[in-house]
C-alpha cells in the first residue's frame, strides 16, 4: 500500500487498516502497521488518536522490539495529545537503568519531539540533573541522542541547564582532544563528528562561559580543533572534518574570543574562500558574512575582497547570493564606490532570479556609503537604466528626495535626467523619475541647449503614449509646472497644455482626470498657480525606506523564494490598494481640493497619499508625523484605522481577509496620528458582533480590535472542556496601562482566567490562558469586561466571549439502523420536541446543511426519504450529564422557504430545550445585536429580510407520524 | 526565549510562543516586512491563521533545528523514499517533491551540495541516478548533514551489498526501518554503522 501510495495516488481508505495494524500481536504485523501509519498519517490526523492506547501500552510493555517500533513512530508523528499522555511513560524509559541503549536513544528523540510539541513535559523538577548525568553516559548512540535532546531544551531556556555546560565541554574534550571512542563510532578516522557538531551547538546556547577553568579548557579544544584541519583527499573525510571546523568558528565567535584566535578564524575563512571544492567556499563565504556581524574584523576581510568579487561570477547561484551578502555586508566608506560599481557591472549579466535584490542593494549601499552626492545620483540613474523592472519604486522616491533636500544637486540632476530622456528607449521608472525632477528642477537648466521649457516639454510628452496610466499623473504634474516656470508665459506652449489637460479631464482613471481638471483650473488662475504649484518643500530627513526593507529582507536569506513570494505579497498588496480606492479616494478628493496652504503643492499631497497607498508593505514609515503635511496625513490616514466612518468597516474587512498585509497600514496609521486624536472616543475597529459571530464558527480570530490593542483568540476543545487563549496585543509605541480583563460567566459554564498582567508593553503582546468547563447546557454567553488606559484615555469593552453551546457538541455520522431506534425511544416531551419555526431566513437546504455543519451538527443526508428534510445528529459534552447524543430533524417547505418544523430529540430535557432554541436562533434572522451587551453595529448575523410565514403545508408531516 | 531566523537571534516573550511560532510562520512566507528590532509589534495585530504552503515551518521553527524532510528521488523525479518530520498535507508534500526535483536536477555536480529552499536549505548528494535531500535549516550545519547523507548510503550499501535503485524500491520497508534505526525526529540517532546493521540483524530474525 506505500508503495501505491509513493506512486502517487490516494490510500485513504487503508489508513484505517494500518491503524488498526499497530494493535496486531505479532511483530511483524505490528511493524508494519507502524511503518505505514507513521508515512501516511501526519501529527494532526484523526485516526492518531485511536492509537494513542495501543501505543502507550507498547511503551510500558515489556517487549523491547515494541518498545523501540512505538517510540519510533511517536518521535516521527507524535502531536500534542501524544506529548500529553505519553511523555511521563517515555521519560521513565530514558533514565531506566534497565533498558538497551537502543531503547533509550529512541526514547531521548521521542522525548525531544514530545518537547517540541509542548514544552511543558520537560518541566519536572530534577529532570535538570537527570539530563546532566545522562550527558556522563558512555554509550555514544545514547550520548547523541540526548544531545540533540539537550540542544532543543537549552535552546529553550539556557539558566536551567547551567549544570551541564562542562559536561559539554566534557564531552568535546573526550571526542577531539582524547580520541577516547570506540572504533565503530569513528567517520573516517574523525571521533564522531556530528556528536562535536551538535556539542558545540548546545555551547552556542550559553551566553557565556564564566569558569575560567571550562573557559580555558574549551579554547584549547577549539585551537586544536582549528589548527588541527587539513584539506585532505579523502571527500568524506574533509567534508566531516570541515564540518566540525566551521561549527568551532561559529562557537569561537559566539564567545567572542581574543583578537588572536579571531584573526586566525579570518585568515582560515580568507583560505576556504580561494578553494576550488564549492562547498568549502560557500560555507567560507557564508561564515564571513556572519563574522561581520559578531565582531569587527572588517578591516582583515577587505583583504579578501577581489576574491570575493571573482566568486560572484561564480556558476553556481548559491556561491553568488553567497558572495552578494557578503559583499553587502563588507561595504563601508573606503571601499563603497568599488564595490557599487561591481555590482552594477555584475547587475547587466545578472540573472533575474537575483536582479531584483542585487539592485536593492546597490541602491542603499550607494547611499549609506556615497562619498558625494552627484555620484549618488549617477548611480541611481544607472541603476533604473540597467534593470528598471527591478527598481523599486522606493528607490526612485528616495533619489527624488534626495534631490529635492540638496539644492547644490538639483541642476545636476536634471541634466542627468535630460540626459536620459535621449536614449532611444527608456525604463518607464526612468520616466518617472527625469520627468518628476525636470517638472520641479527643469528652470534651472533653462539656459542650457535643449533645455528650454518648451524643448522638455516635447521631449517628455514624446514618451507619453509609451507609458502606463500610473505614469501620467507624474506627466500631467510636470507639464504644469513646466507651464509655470515659463516666464513670460509662452501662448503656445501653454495651448498645448491645456490640450492635453482637456483631452485627460475626461480619462477614466480618476486620479488622471482629477489632476488634468485641477490642473487646468489652476493654470488659468495664473498667479495662484505660483503658490500652489511652488517647488516642492524639503523632505525632513529621516531613515531610508530602504534600508528598513533591506533590513527586513536580509532576515530571512532564503532568496530563492524572494522573488516568488515577493510577487506574491506585492500582488495582496495590490489587492488591498484597488480595494482602498474607492473606500479612501472621496476624502482624499475633497480634501485635496480644499487645501489652500501656500508653499504647499498640491503635487505633493498627492504623492504621499500615493505613496501611502502603494506600499502599505511596512515601508509606510515613508510617510512620516513630521512632514509639514502632517495635519493632512493624520486626515487622510486617520479614516483607514482610527476612526469608525463608514469607510472603516470596508478597511476592516480587509484587516479580516488580508491581515497580515494590512497590518503594518494600521500599526503606521495609528502611530502617524498626533496625540490630540487620543481624546477621540476609541472606536472598535470592524464590527464586534460580526467578530463574535464568526468566532462561534471557528476557533481562532480576532476577537475585538481598536486602534490600540487588538485581542486575538485561540481556542481548543475537547468534550466538555475547552481552552481559550486570549492574545492581547498592544498596537501602540507606549504602553497600555491599567489593563483589566474579568470574565463574567454564566451560570453553566467555570471559567478561569489566569493572571492579566497590568501593563502590555509597547508592541508585546501578552497571552491569557483561559479554561472553560461547561457544566450543564444552556445558550448564555461569557463575557469579557475588557478595560485599559490608553494615555488618559479609559476604554472598556464587554465582550462575549465565543464559548457558545455549538463548542461543546461533537458531530458524529449516524446510520439508519442507529438512528431510528434512537429516534424512537426519546418520544414526546420533554426530550423531543417540536416546534414550527416561522420567519426563517430563507435558503436552500444546501446552505442549510452547511450551516448546520459548522455549527458541529453532522448533518446524514439520505436517512430521512424527503429530500426537503434534514437530519442531523451530534453528540453533547457536559460535565453534568454523560456525552449525551442530539438527534434533530428538519423539515422544510420547499414551497416556502421561511417556515419549518423542528424536532431535536435528546436524553437530556434541559438540552433538549436550549438546543432546539440555539438552532432556532441561527435559523431565525433575530438581530443577535440585541442579546450582546455591547455591539457597536447592531450586525445580524446574517441580515436578510424575512417575509411572514404563510400557511402550514408540511409534507413531511405524515413521516414524522411514521417515525 | 530565544528566536532563531537566519544568521540572527532574538530574545522574545516567553509566554509568546505558541503564537509566535504560528505567526511567523506566516509572516516569513509572506515576507512580510518585519522588523526584528521591534520584534512583537505585528504579533498584535495579525490573525492567526496558517498559510497552507507555510506549513514546513510551522513546527519548531523556534525550538531548536532539525531535518525537515528526507526525499531519495531518482533523476525522473520519481520519489523512492519520503519521509517528513514536520506534518505536511499530502498535496503540500507532493508539491515539495516536485520543487525539490527540479531545484537539484539540473545542478552541476561542480555546484555546492546546497541549495535554498524556500526558507530552508536542501543538502542534497547524489548517488549514480539518486539524488538524496535532506531539507535543514538554513543555520544548520551543512556538512556534517552532508556527511549524514553519506552515511546513511554507506548503510544502505553494507546492508544491501552493493546498493542500487531497485534494491530500495522492492525492499523499501527495510529502508524506512534503516532510516528510523538512523535518524529519529529529524535528529541524528545512531553514527556507528556496525549498530544499526546488528540492529537490522535482530530484526530480520524477528520476522
Amino acid at each position: 500500500m506505500l508503495y501505491i501510495f509513493m506512486l502517487g495516488y490516494d490510500v485513504d481508505f487503508g489508513h484505517m487498516e494500518a491503524v488498526s495494524l499497530i494493535s496486531a500481536p505479532k511483530y511483524p504485523e505490528k511493524q508494519v502497521g507502524y511503518i505505514v501509519t507513521s508515512c501516511l498519517l501526519n501529527e494532526n490526523h484523526d485516526f492518531l488518536r485511536l492509537a494513542i492506547n495501543t501505543v502507550r501500552n507498547d511503551i510500558i510493555g515489556r517487549n523491547e522490539t515494541f518498545q523501540c517500533l512505538a517510540l519510533t513512530m511517536v518521535g516521527n508523528i507524535g502531536g500534542r495529545d501524544f506529548a500529553e499522555s505519553l511523555a511521563p511513560d517515555v521519560q521513565k524509559l530514558l533514565i531506566s537503568s534497565s533498558c538497551r541503549p537502543l531503547v533509550r536513544k529512541k526514547a531521548a528523540l521521542c522525548l525531544l519531539r514530545l518537547f517540541r510539541k509542548n514544552p511543558d513535559v520537560v518541566n519536572v523538577d530534577g529532570w535538570v540533573d537527570r539530563m546532566a548525568q545522562l550527558l556522563d553516559e558512555r554509550d555514544l548512540g545514547v550520548l547523541t541522542s540526548s544531545m540533540s535532546l539537550l540542544v532543543a531544551l537549552v535552546s529553550n531556556n539556557h539558566e536551567a541547564y547551567w549544570s551541564c555546560l562542562p559536561k559539554c565541554v566534557k564531552t568535546l574534550e573526550r571526542l577531539a582532544r582524547n580520541q577516547d571512542i570506540p572504533q565503530e563510532y569513528t567517520y573516517y578516522g574523525i571521533p564522531s563528528p556530528w556528536l562535536q557538531v551538535k556539542t558545540m551547538r548546545a555551547l552556542q546556547y550559553f551566553p557565556t562561559i564564566e569558569d575560567p577553568n571550562t573557559r580555558r579548557s574549551l579554547f584549547e579544544v577549539l585551537q586544536r580543533i582549528l589548527m588541527g584541519t587539513d584539506v585532505v583527499k579523502n571527500v568524506n573525510k574533509n567534508n566531516a572534518s570541515h564540518a566540525v571546523l566551521f561549527e568551532a568558528l561559529a562557537l569561537v565567535m559566539h564567545l567572542d574570543a581574543e583578537k588572536e584566535m579571531m584573526s586566525q578564524c579570518v585568515a582560515l575563512l580568507g583560505k576556504f574562500i580561494a578553494v576550488r571544492e564549492p562547498n568549502i567556499r560557500y560555507l567560507g563565504l557564508e561564515n564571513m558574512t556572519r563574522m561581520l556581524l559578531v565582531t569587527d574584523v572588517q578591516d582583515i576581510i577587505k583583504r579578501h575582497q577581489a576574491q570575493i568579487i571573482t566568486s560572484l561570477k561564480d556558476p553556481d547561484i548559491s556561491i553568488r547570493r553567497r558572495a552578494l551578502d557578503l559583499l553587502y555586508g563588507m561595504c563601508d566608506i573606503t571601499n563603497a564606490k568599488d564595490i557599487v560599481e561591481e555590482l552594477l557591472q555584475y547587475l547587466s549579466t545578472a540573472e533575474f532570479a537575483m536582479r531584483e535584490e542585487l539592485s536593492l542593494k546597490a541602491a542603499i549601499l550607494a547611499e549609506k556609503f556615497a562619498p558625494d552626492l552627484s555620484w549618488y545620483v549617477d548611480v541611481i540613474l544607472q541603476l533604473i537604466d540597467k534593470a528598471g523592472d527591478f527598481v523599486s519604486d522606493d528607490i526612485w522616491f528616495r533619489v527624488v528626495q534626495f534631490v529635492t533636500n540638496n539644492e547644490d544637486l538639483q541642476p545636476y540632476a536634471a541634466a542627468k535626467a535630460r540626459e536620459y530622456l535621449d536614449k532611444p528607449a527608456i525604463h518607464e521608472t526612468m520616466v518617472k523619475v527625469s520627468a518628476y525632477l525636470l517638472g520641479e528642477f527643469g528652470h534651472l537648466l533653462a539656459r542650457r541647449p535643449g533645455c528650454s521649457p518648451k524643448e522638455l516639454f516635447s521631449i517628455i510628452h514624446e514618451k507619453l503614449p509609451t507609458v502606463l496610466s500610473s505614469t501620467i499623473p507624474i506627466l500631467l504634474s510636470t507639464y504644469a509646472k513646466i507651464l509655470m516656470h515659463t516666464q513670460p508665459p509662452d501662448p503656445e506652449l501653454q495651448n498645448q497644455i491645456w490640450g492635453i489637460f482637456n483631452k485627460y479631464e475626461s480619462c477614466i482613471d480618476a486620479e488622471i482626470q482629477q489632476r488634468a481638471v485641477e490642473y487646468h483650473a489652476l493654470s488659468r488662475k495664473g498667479a495662484s498657480l505660483m503658490d500652489i504649484l511652488a517647488e516642492m518643500p524639503k523632505f525632513p530627513e529621516r531613515q531610508s525606506a530602504l534600508i528598513k526593507k533591506a533590513e527586513d529582507t536580509e532576515v530571512d536569506t532564503a532568496e530563492q523564494s524572494a522573488i516568488k513570494l515577493r510577487a506574491q505579497q506585492q500582488m495582496s498588496s495590490a489587492l488591498v490598494v484597488t480595494d482602498q480606492r474607492p473606500a479612501n479616494g472621496t476624502p482624499s478628493g475633497i480634501q485635496l481640493s480644499l487645501v489652500k496652504v501656500p508653499s504647499m503643492s498640491i503635487n505633493e499631497d498627492q504623492n504621499m497619499a500615493e505613496q501611502g497607498l502603494s506600499h502599505e508593505n511596512g515601508i509606510l514609515s515613508k510617510v512620516d508625523p513630521q512632514t509639514p503635511s502632517a495635519d493632512l496625513l493624520g486626515d487622510l490616514l486617520g479614516p483607514l484605522a482610527i476612526e469608525g466612518p463608514p469607510g472603516t468597516d470596508v478597511q476592516s474587512q480587509q484587516n479580516i481577509v488580508s491581515g497580515l498585509e494590512n497590518v503594518p497600514n494600521t500599526v503606521e496609521a495609528a502611530a502617524i496620528v498626533p496625540v490630540e486624536e487620543q481624546t477621540n472616543s476609541v472606536q472598535p475597529i470592524g464590527s464586534i458582533a460580526e467578530r463574535f459571530h464568526a468566532l462561534c464558527l471557528k476557533d481562532s480570530g480576532v476577537l475585538y480590535e481598536d486602534p490600540y490593542i487588538q485581542i486575538g483568540i485561540k481556542a481548543e476543545w475537547r468534550a466538555h472542556q475547552g481552552r481559550v487563549v486570549l492574545f492581547l496585543g498592544n498596537k501602540n509605541t507606549s504602553p497600555l496601562v491599567s489593563v483589566h480583563a474579568i470574565i463574567l460567566p454564566p451560570s453553566h459554564l467555570k471559567i478561569e482566567l489566569s493572571l492579566v498582567p497590568d501593563t502590555i508593553p509597547p508592541r508585546a503582546q501578552v497571552q491569557c490562558p483561559l479554561e472553560v468547563v461547561n457544566l450543564r447546557p444552556s445558550r448564555d454567553v461569557a463575557v469579557l469586561d475588557f478595560s485599559y488606559k490608553f494615555g488618559n484615555n479609559m476604554v472598556n469593552a464587554k465582550l462575549r466571549l465565543p464559548a457558545v453551546l455549538n463548542k461543546f457538541l461533537h458531530p458524529i455520522s449516524v446510520s439508519g439502523d442507529e438512528f431510528f431506534p434512537q429516534w424512537r425511544s426519546l418520544s414526546g416531551p420533554p426530550l423531543k420536541l417540536q416546534e414550527v419555526v416561522r420567519g426563517v431566513r430563507p435558503m436552500p437546504l444546501l446552505d442549510m446543511a452547511n450551516l448546520f455543519n459548522s455549527f458541529r451538527l453532522m448533518v446524514s443526508p439520505g436517512l430521512d426519504p424527503n429530500p426537503n428534510n434534514l437530519v442531523a445528529s451530534t453528540t453533547y459534552y457536559s460535565e453534568s450529564t454523560r456525552p449525551m447524543l442530539c438527534l434533530i430533524r428538519i423539515e422544510t417547505d420547499p414551497a416556502d422557504r421561511t417556515q419549518l418544523r423542528m424536532t431535536v430529540a435528546s436524553g437530556d430535557p434541559t438540552l433538549t430545550f436550549e438546543l432546539k432554541e440555539f438552532i432556532k436562533e441561527q435559523l431565525v434572522s433575530i438581530p443577535t445585536a440585541l442579546r450582546s451587551p455591547m455591539a457597536a453595529t447592531p450586525a445580524p448575523p446574517i441580515p436578510q429580510p424575512t417575509s411572514p410565514a404563510a400557511a402550514l403545508t408540511d409534507p413531511g408531516a405524515m413521516l414524522a407520524g411514521l417515525l | 526565549m530565544r528566536i532563531e531566523l537566519g544568521h540572527r537571534s532574538f530574545v522574545c516573550h516567553a509566554h509568546a510562543l505558541d503564537f509566535a511560532r504560528n505567526l511567523f510562520a506566516s509572516c516569513i512566507v509572506q515576507r512580510l516586512e518585519l522588523n526584528w528590532k521591534t520584534k512583537l509589534c505585528l504579533f498584535s495585530s495579525i490573525e492567526i491563521h496558517l498559510i497552507p504552503s507555510c506549513s514546513l515551518l510551522n513546527f519548531p521553527l523556534i525550538i531548536g533545528r532539525m531535518i525537515r524532510f528526507i526525499l531519495l528521488q531518482n533523476r525522473q523525479g520519481k520519489t523512492r523514499l519520503a519521509k517528513y518530520y514536520v506534518p505536511l498535507e499530502d498535496s503540500e508534500k507532493h508539491k515539495v517533491e516536485y520543487e525539490v526535483h527540479r531545484l537539484v536536477v539540473n545542478r552541476d555536480p561542480k555546484f555546492t551540495n546546497f541549495v535554498e529552499f524556500r526558507t530552508h536549505k536542501v543538502i542534497y548528494r547524489r548517488y549514480a541516478g539518486l539524488f538524496f535531500s535532506l531539507c535543514v535549516d538554513i543555520t544548520d550545519n551543512e556538512l556534517a548533514y552532508l556527511e549524514c547523507i553519506h552515511l546513511f548510503v554507506e548503510i544502505l550499501d553494507h546492508f544491501f551489498s552493493n546498493v542500487c535503485e531497485l534494491d530500495l524500491v522492492f525492499n523499501f520497508h527495510k529502508v524506512y526501518l534503516i532510516l528510523d534505526e538512523f535518524i529519529l525526529a529529524g535528529e541524528l540517532q545512531e553514527t556507528s554503522k556496525k549498530a544499526i546493521i546488528e540492529r537490522m540483524g535482530e530484526l530480520e530474525k524477528l520476522e
